[in-house]
This record gives C-alpha cells, sequence and structure tokens, in this order.
C-alpha cells in the first residue's frame, strides 16, 4: 500500500488583515457623518406617502416638524389621529396659531415640515394648515418619500 | 565630548484592540442610524385674505379647478378624470398649445386651483399634487432645453435664466382653495 502524501502548500494561508481597521474606520466615519440621532420621540404613527417630483430641503436650520398620524397607545395599537409639534401632542388644534407664531418669531424664515401618515383624512389637515395661515408660516412642505 | 546613549527600542502603541474599538463604536452607529426623508412637496400657503380687500378679478378661462372629492375622485373643471390624466391635462391648460378659448391666455396667467373635501383622503391629494408639480417642471424643462440647451435643474438659482423661466414664463399658481365648512 503506497502511502499518499498529503501535498500542503508552502505559503502562508493568512488574510492580511491590517488593513482591516482602516476599513472599519472608513465606515465608522460615514455612519458618523449620515447620522442624525433621533431629536424627538414619536408619539404618533407616521407611514409616508410617496411622490415622484419631490424636493430636498437643504437648510435643516429653518425646518419644524408637525406629525400627524395615530397616535401609538401601546405595541402594535393605533388610536386618534393626534397632531405632534415638538415632544408633545397638541390636542387643541387653535393652539397651533401661538406655537408656531413663536417659532416664526425665532426663525423668520421658518419652513414647516408636514409629516402626515399615508392614511389620514384631510379635515384635521385643512386644520392645521388654517392654523399655519393664521401664525404667518406660509412655506410648508409635505414630508414624501421618493417614489420607486 | 561625551554622546548620549540612545536606546535602540521603539516606542509602540499596542494597535491590535484598534479594530475591536472600531467596531464597537460602528455597531453603536449603524444600530442608531436613520436615514432621514427630508424630503418632499413644497408649497406656499396664501395668507388670510384681508376682508376690506377684493381679490383680484380672474378670468374664468384661466382657472384650472381641480376637486379632489371624499371618494378620492378627481374632477378637473367639473370633468372626472383619473390622476394619470392630470399631468397631461394640466399641461395643456397652462401651455395651451391650439389657443383654446376655454384655456388659459397664457402660461404666465394660469392658476391651478386645488379644492379639497374634509373626507378626502391624503394619500389621493399627495398624488394629485405630484402630478401638478410634474407637470410644471416637465414645462420648464421644455423652455429651458429649448432656450438654454440644458435641463432646468442644472441651471443655477440666482441664474437670470432660472428666473425667467421660473418667475416669467412658467410660476407655479398653485392656490389652495378655501376649504368648505363642515
Amino acid at each position: 500500500m503506497a502511502h499518499f502524501q498529503k501535498k500542503s502548500a508552502k505559503t502562508k494561508q493568512d488574510v492580511p488583515t491590517s488593513a482591516m481597521p482602516d476599513v472599519v474606520f472608513m465606515l465608522l466615519i460615514f455612519f458618523m457623518v449620515t447620522t442624525v440621532l433621533r431629536e424627538v420621540e414619536l408619539k404618533v404613527q407616521v407611514n409616508y406617502s410617496e411622490a415622484e417630483n419631490i424636493e430636498k430641503i437643504e437648510q435643516k436650520r429653518l425646518v419644524s416638524y408637525v406629525y400627524i398620524g395615530p397616535e401609538r397607545i401601546g405595541p402594535g395599537r393605533a388610536g386618534e389621529t393626534k397632531v405632534q409639534i415638538d415632544d408633545a401632542i397638541v390636542d387643541d388644534i387653535q393652539a397651533i396659531r401661538t406655537i408656531m407664531y413663536d417659532k416664526l418669531l425665532e426663525q423668520p424664515r421658518l419652513i414647516v415640515s408636514l409629516r402626515i401618515d399615508k392614511d389620514s383624512d384631510f379635515g384635521l389637515i385643512t386644520d392645521v394648515t388654517q392654523e399655519l395661515r393664521h401664525a404667518g408660516t406660509l412655506r410648508i412642505n409635505y414630508s414624501t418619500k421618493r417614489e420607486i | 565630548m561625551l554622546l548620549k546613549k540612545r536606546k535602540r527600542t521603539e516606542p509602540e502603541i499596542p494597535g491590535s484592540s484598534l479594530a475591536d474599538i472600531a467596531f464597537l463604536l460602528l455597531i453603536f452607529f449603524l444600530v442608531t442610524t436613520t436615514i432621514n426623508v427630508d424630503t418632499g412637496i413644497g408649497l406656499t400657503l396664501p395668507p388670510i385674505p384681508d376682508e376690506s380687500i377684493e381679490p383680484p378679478p380672474i378670468k374664468e378661462r384661466n382657472l384650472l379647478k381641480i376637486l379632489v372629492s371624499a371618494q378620492g375622485l378627481v374632477l378637473l373643471d367639473d370633468q372626472p378624470s383619473s390622476i394619470t390624466e392630470v399631468k397631461e391635462k394640466v399641461k395643456t391648460f397652462i401651455k395651451n398649445p391650439d389657443s383654446d378659448p376655454n384655456l388659459s391666455e397664457s402660461p404666465d396667467k394660469a392658476i391651478v386651483s386645488i379644492k379639497t373635501d374634509r373626507r378626502t383622503p391624503y394619500n389621493v391629494y399627495i398624488n394629485m399634487l405630484d402630478e401638478v408639480i410634474g407637470a410644471y417642471n416637465e414645462l420648464r424643462d421644455e423652455a429651458s432645453m429649448a432656450s438654454y440647451g440644458v435641463p432646468f435643474k442644472s441651471l443655477d438659482e440666482t441664474s437670470e435664466e432660472y428666473e425667467r423661466i421660473a418667475k416669467d414664463l412658467y410660476p407655479k399658481k398653485i392656490s389652495i382653495a378655501e376649504p368648505d365648512e363642515g
């Protein structure tokens, strides 16, 4: 019986790992730059609608967000449609006027970004836009995703 | 002269754990990242009308009334139409290539008026708005290509060419009608 000697390569089979930290750092820096830490805790649920002809808001400093959608009650459950500005739910629609007016005084070139759930009814949205008109914040933006 | 004896061992920072630290940070940022959607349809709301000032008269032919009903149906000047037709119809209304006496006199006089019901689904409204904005974008693109040979988007926003198309030729006159009470 002849023995077969296993052929083994003489070259090293290690994957060179010295460049790994560089690669990882590159990814790290990418994510650090693109990350926006969540500035508000969403109390309403917003599924964006989609559109094709959209524009990007370049100056983020000018933007103030208004969220409209069904309230989050528990996991997987949604309540009535509510309006949220900053961190709180605004129950009194009339109060939006003063809130937005104060914001407008701070930032005269304010853009109001309306982040509205796609299944909302238009009645509440009309009320909110009417309040915005009274407040004088006329530049608005209906937030939508890009349609693919 | 005395020469100082130099130690030949080079000081080194241990670098083997660097990758671990970087991975940890990477995972943290991966988890916390939310890629933001800061895109949308920009509009300017009309100011609250002054009671004492009469609204300026608008010729009927220059006004295209779009109504989105509670059932999500789109009516263009009382004619029911599907969402996909809106863009073409708005384009012919604004441009009026055959000088139809029922359509707008000239593109800069055309006004698109949008009216909604309290029970209009938001989704349909956005789709309709998307089509109207799309119609304007296409017309502006056409004008830009014909005059300057470049698409409208590549024009600088402060340039004279941009102003001419956006303000004089095809101003985006989209009016949000006062909502019905009740």
